[in-house]
């Protein structure tokens, strides 16, 4: 089963589901990076929530879509990192690069909406 | 309980499936919380080297009983092309399949014990173990 991803105006939230094979993360990054510019997204919100493990395979496919999206003008928020998978990634080593991180979706959502605030004040 | 549960691997759901079957496992014996996660990383990671570096392996997945504590054993097997320079793979960053290079010391980290035998053309065998703390 393919990750859901719904828009949310100018913003993508792609919803994982359940444990996710490697092709599986693969073809979700794929997905979001055409999405990206079909919906001109500012914004791509993944919730993990669900995904059992972040291994360093996962960890790489988040920092790939993040900076892919980035280059594509849309800031990238990872969302639902249990306490338990934290502590994984952290005595792995593993570093989420250029990805956000939220603690929900709500946090998540305010990132971004603050984030247009301050690009319009720049403007 | 000496029985081991093994799980052939030879493509990318089989990881999926190795790591869950882990995580059932240890769950009944004993391993709580984090721990879970800890475990279902760690076979996550081996798991995957078989499948990047060898095609196809088995992961077997087994009860310790020793004394009064109990454990939980992960051996990923394979017959692939073995490792050339083990010491080099096992540092943080060294990857020759384009990863994070995190695999094979991240799975160390992650678990109490780990062993690696490997010979260029025969295989490689990594044992893990894990015990369940007390208290």
């Amino acid at each position: 089963m393919s990750v859901p991803i719904l828009r949310f105006g100018d913003v993508l939230i792609a919803s994982i589901q359940l444990a996710q094979t490697d092709a599986e993360l693969l073809a979700l990054r794929d997905r979001l990076a055409g999405q990206v510019g079909d919906a001109r997204a500012r914004g791509v919100i993944i919730d993990v929530s669900a995904l059992d493990v972040m291994d360093s395979f996962a960890t790489r496919t988040l920092r790939a879509i993040a900076y892919s999206s980035r280059l594509r003008g849309a800031h990238t928020i990872v969302v639902g990192i249990s306490p338990e998978v934290a502590f994984s990634m952290v005595q792995l080593g593993l570093e989420l690069g250029a990805v956000s991180t939220a603690l929900d979706l709500d946090d998540a959502i305010a990132q971004i909406e603050e984030r247009r605030r301050s690009q319009q004040r720049r403007d | 309980m000496t029985d081991t549960r093994r799980i052939a691997i030879d493509r990318d759901a089989d990881i999926v499936a190795a790591r869950q079957a882990g995580r059932e496992l240890a769950a009944q014996v004993g391993f709580k919380g984090s721990d879970l996660t800890l475990i279902a990383t760690a076979i996550s990671e081996v798991a995957r080297n078989i499948v990047v570096y060898a095609k196809r392996g088995e992961i077997a997945l087994a009860v310790l009983e020793e004394g009064d504590r109990r454990g939980l054993q992960v051996v990923a097997q394979d017959e692939g092309p073995g490792i050339a320079d083990v010491e080099k793979a096992m540092r943080d960053g060294f990857s020759t399949g384009g990863s994070l290079g995190l695999g094979l010391p991240g799975a160390r980290r992650l678990m109490d014990d780990f062993q690696i035998e490997s010979r260029l053309g025969v295989g490689t065998t990594v044992t893990l173990r894990k015990w369940v703390r007390r208290g």
